[in-house]
Parts: structure tokens; sequence; C-alpha cells
């Protein structure tokens, strides 16, 4: 934090009167409240996932058979989608997030920098169940309409018959290397339009936290580089971009962790479905659209446990993102900026 | 920013290979950008497109026809009707705007409170032994998923009381009092030391400092914080979809199920009837512009302080 040093001048001890120990009372109290949030969600997570995580341990987490009718839940289906929707988004924001923020902080005139620096901020303002409504009216119909294409049996009757031959995999519920690209024929939703729709929202964390890393790197560094003849992108390269990487790497992890708990934009566009990885644009779920999708309808004990179950990861998991992000950050920026 | 680096003389000195590299790197970086930039401009047009023709009924098909037939069914149905039963025509959204707008009203309480007093406490007792768990937990609570934490209100508040306005309004609460508490915390360290230090010289307590002279000081950069989590929290639906559980009715009473913009537009966005899309469209199209003009006022404010 940039606070200067704080002075306290020493008071007589009259004046420090029980009013103000009063006072100090209070607003300890009312912020005790933030404390008690974080407490009370731990253990209400914890307490009502407590009968699935009794009946199935660990298994829970390996196991890959979800069956609300037969009553066996694991997550491994969910956890997988999680994981692979959040980095695969990841690793397609973040070059674009990056060089998005260089554009602003080293390139664009101050005119143009500041709309540009707004625009990508209201990005981060639109409501994840716009994204999803966006996503399914607008995206999904034009990933259906290039799958129609893609497997026009007059141009590529060899695709046809490919996927012909994978729908017969995908029924006994059999995943191969050579099925994974194949498009579903299903109306454009699926893991690759949650994958798209995630990677536009988790620019704009990335991309103002590179923002302000690289404008904190000092103008020395920039100017003995250019008194070398380094170009542009020279200095870019070796002399901002290394001095901030920690710094981003820092709003990378931020964004992760808001991949991981995106809910309702991925929910309302992944399939629901809780095969592992049938295919790249097959349907899927994540462990945040399960929660959604079903724990209004759960009625059974286990069930209804089950999912909770699902929201306590999340918690544990986000909680364990966010402190190594404010970890990252606090530590490798020492002015501080978040 | 960098002069330097167009004097001609250098220029000259640029191996083809270094020039190319660098002419090449600058335009993907401003291909990157544009592509960052375009999801935002082709969502709010879209929106501005079919949400504004649903928002009023009109009819652009007709345009040819001219101006009236345009208009001829136009009306204000969306802002004063509750939603016609599934697969009728007509209707609107009354029940989800005021639903929003009152339990938005109810989770600032919460948010605006706690939120507020945690920043003070953050900024005004830096010495004080439970400091940085507090800014810690404040910090880690930020993350925390929106559907988890209605899973956690479902748990502390619907099991016991039944869905409800009431319920959905703590979640938005507990949603919006780390946002609060951290704008908080950062405009009072702008407020100068030497202030606080002038109203103790007078003789006045810490609390009436703090009351009186930091406070109003820091006031507009406060309520910019509170208008930027209410921002935030205003779109969020998962963590109203098994707290307030939404209502095809106006329901004003916070112990029934109570609707909300998001609610309506996850649910119409979903649903397989055109009418229910229709208002999902022109429901968006509402929460987009009133989260936009929210924060851009609360942004412009802020610089401006």
């Amino acid at each position: 934090m940039s606070e200067p040093t704080q002075t306290r001048s020493p008071r007589p001890a009259a004046l420090s009167s029980a009013s103000d120990r009063l006072f100090q009372g209070l607003i300890l109290l009312l912020a005790s409240v933030i404390v008690l949030v974080f407490v009370l969600s731990l253990y209400q997570l914890g307490r009502e996932s407590w009968p699935a995580l009794s009946r199935f341990g660990l298994g829970f987490f390996t196991e890959r058979t979800w069956n609300p009718v037969e009553g066996t839940f694991g997550a491994v289906a969910m956890i997988t989608g999680t994981l692979v929707t959040s980095l695969v988004a990841l690793a397609i924001s973040v070059p674009l997030a990056v060089a998005s923020a260089l554009f602003v902080a080293e390139y664009a005139p101050k005119w143009l920098a500041n709309p540009v620096g707004y625009l990508i901020e209201l990005l981060a303002a639109v409501p994840s169940v716009v994204y999803g409504l966006w996503a399914l009216f607008v995206i999904a119909p034009m990933l259906g309409q290039w799958q129609l294409t893609f497997f026009n049996p007059q141009t590529h009757p060899e695709r046809v018959e490919l996927y012909t031959k994978c729908a017969a995999l995908w029924a006994e519920n059999k995943t191969t290397l050579q099925c994974f690209f194949v498009p579903n024929a299903g109306g454009g939703r699926g893991l690759a339009l949650a994958i798209i729709i995630l990677t536009v929202m988790i620019l704009p964390y990335t991309a103002s936290v590179a923002r302000d890393v690289i404008r904190l790197v000092p103008q020395d560094q920039r100017e003995a580089m250019y008194a070398l003849g380094a170009t542009k992108w020279e200095v870019i390269s070796r002399a901002i971009l290394p001095y901030a990487r920690a710094g981003i790497l820092g709003g990378v992890i931020l964004a992760l962790g808001r991949a991981l708990g995106e809910t309702l934009a991925v929910a309302m566009v992944i399939g629901d479905s809780q095969d592992i990885l049938k295919s790249f644009f097959g349907n899927a779920s994540t462990m945040a659209s399960v929660i959604a999708n079903q724990f209004g309808d759960a009625q059974e004990t286990l069930h209804r446990s089950s999912v909770v179950t699902l929201g306590l990861t999340l918690f544990v998991l986000s909680v364990a993102v966010n402190f190594v992000a404010r970890l990252i950050i606090a530590r490798l920026t020492p002015k501080g900026i978040q | 920013m960098s002069a330097a680096s167009s004097s001609p003389a250098r220029r000259h000195a640029l191996s083809p290979a270094r020039r190319l590299q660098n002419t090449l790197m600058g335009g993907l970086i401003l291909l990157a950008t544009l592509l960052v930039v375009a999801p935002l401009i082709l969502i709010f047009l879209y929106l501005l497109r079919e949400g504004f023709a649903a928002m009023f009924n009109l009819d652009f098909a007709r345009a040819r026809e001219g101006l009236g037939a345009v208009f001829s069914g136009a009306n204000l149905d969306f802002f004063t009707k509750t939603p016609a039963p599934e697969g009728e025509k007509g209707g609107g959204l009354a029940n989800a705007i005021l639903g929003s707008i009152e339990m938005l009203a109810m989770a600032s309480v919460i948010g605006v409170l706690v939120g507020v007093a945690g920043g003070i406490f953050l900024a005004e007792y830096p010495r004080h032994p439970l400091m940085p768990t507090i800014r810690m937990v404040s910090d880690v609570l930020a993350g925390i998923p929106a559907i988890v934490m209605g899973l956690v209100a479902y748990g502390l508040i619907v099991l016991k009381f039944g869905f409800s306005g009431l319920a959905g309004a703590v979640a938005l609460g507990f949603l919006m009092m780390p946002i609060v508490v951290r704008t908080t915390e950062e405009v009072l360290k702008l407020v100068p030391q030497t202030v606080r230090e002038a109203g103790l010289a007078l003789g006045l307590p810490k609390w009436l400092v703090t009351l009186r002279i930091v406070l109003p000081a820091a006031a507009g950069g406060i309520i910019t914080g509170v208008m930027l989590a209410l921002a935030r929290v205003a779109g969020e639906a998962a963590p109203l979809l098994f707290t307030a559980f939404g209502n095809s009715a106006v329901n004003l009473d916070p112990r029934g199920p109570m609707s909300a913009l998001p609610l309506e537009i996850y649910r119409g966005a979903t649903s397989a009837y055109d009418e229910n899309q229709r208002l999902a469209k022109a429901g968006a199209l509402l929460l987009i512009t009133l989260i936009f003009v929210t924060s851009l006022l609360a942004r412009r404010a802020s610089r401006r302080k």
C-alpha cells in the first residue's frame, strides 16, 4: 500500500476517552462481520457437503460416474470441465490481454488510450447472463452453421463418415484422440463455445492488472534501452515485459480465479452433460454449471450434498487461487498496485 | 512516450530484420487490441438492435411500409406488465425491475454498513492486531464465486425461512461487502494525515475526527465505490437462482420469492418461447445500459477527485 508512514502524534491520555473506545469497538464489530461471513460460509458448505464426503470420501474426486438415479456421485467430469475451460480460455486470453495492455500503456496516444482503457474495463462490467445470452443467440448459431458446412455430404463425404464412426464411439462413452476435434452435430453449444465466452469474460482482469504494472516500469528502463538504439519492440520485450512479468502473472492468476467460478454464461452454453471430454465441440459441464443446473432440482440428500461439495471445492479452490495471486502481486510489486 | 525511437539517423542504422520485427509486433498488438474490444461493441450493438425493438414492441421488419407500421404495436408494456403466461404474447418485466430495485436497496444496507466500517477499520486502525486478518479475509471473499455465495445464503436463510427476496439481498450484500471495503480503505488513505492531526489538535476525540472530518472528505470516493459495487452485483443472477428464486408476479414483500432482471434474462434466454426470448433481450438492454451508465458516472466522479 502506498500509504505514508503513519506517525501518531502522542495525545494526552485524557482525550482518548471512553467514546473513542466505544467507537473503535463498534467499527471492529461491524468489520468482524466480514470474517463471520467467511467462517459461516465455510461451516455451512462443510456441514452440507458432509453426507456426500462421508459416503464417498476422496473417491468423490476420483470417481467418473455422476448418476443421480443410481445415487453414485463422482466429480471427475466437472473438475475436468472446469480445468479445461479455464486453462484453455486463460491460454488464449493472456496474450490478447497483455497485448491490449501494451497498446494502452505504450503505443496509443493519450486521447486514444483512455477510451480504449474504458472499453476494456466495461468488458468486465457486462453481466454473466448477458454474455450467455449473446453467446446463445449470436455465436452458437454461427458455430452450428459452420458444423453444417463442415459435414456437408456433397463436398466432404469422408468427414461425414468419420462423424458416424465417432458418434458410435461416443454413444458407448468412448473417447479417442481422433474424434476429439470432430464437431458434434449439435446446435453449436458445448465446450468450445464455453471456452470462447470465458476467454472474453476474463480478458479485462488480466488486461487491467497488466496495464497497471506496465505503467509502473520506471521510465529509466525504457530510456536506457532506447539510448542503446533499441526498437520499440525490443524495449517492450527486453525491458518492459521482464520487469512487469511478476505483476502480470498475478493478474493472470486472478483471471484464473474468475474463470474457475464463472457460472451462468458457461451454464447456458456448455450443454450440461456429465460425459468426460468426448469432443472439443461436444457437451460438457463445469462445477459451477452443475451447481446452477442441478441444485434447484436435487431432491435427495446425497444428490444435494454432492452438489454442495462441488461448491465447497470451488470455495477452497478460489480461496487458494486468490491467495496466491495476492501474494505474488504484493510481494513482487513493492509499491503495491492492485 | 518514446520520442527517441523516431530519430531519423537511427532509423537508417536499423537492419531490415529488426525493423520488420518491430513493425510486425506493433501490428499484432494493434490487432489484438481490436480483438479485445470487438466483443463489447458487438454485444452492445446486438442488444441495441434487438433489445430496443423488443422493449417497445417495434416492428422493424415492416420498415418499408413507413414509420406508422414500425410503431403500430409500440407500447410501454415492458415497464408496466408482468410476463405473459408461457407461449402467449405480450407482457413485460415490471416484476423483475421492481424486484431488482428492492433487492439492491436491501443489499446496499448490508454492503454499505459493513463495507464502510471495514474500510474505516483498515484505514484508521492499521496497528490493530486484527487488521491483517480482516484485510486478508476481505480480499479472499472478493474472489469467492457468486454462485457459492448463493449456496451459502440458501443454507443460512432459505432452509429456515423459504425462498425470499431477503435471502437474495443478503447474498448480494455479501458480494458487495469486499468491494466497498477496498474502495473505502483506498479513499480514506488519500485523506492527508495532516487533516486528522489538525482535528486532533483542536482537541476532538478520534471518533469525531473520523466521522465529521475524514469521512466527509472521502465521501465522494466512497459513493463511487458503492456505485461500482452496485453495478457489479446488479447483474448477478447466479446467487439469486436458489435464494430469491424468481416470481412471475409483482411481489414487494421481502419474505416471499422475488424476481430480478438477471434472473428473467437467464430464464428467457434459455426458454424455447419467442416471447420469453424477446423479454430477455429487452431486459438485457435495460440492465447493461443501467450498469454502463452507473460505472461510467462512478468512474467520471472518481477521476475528477
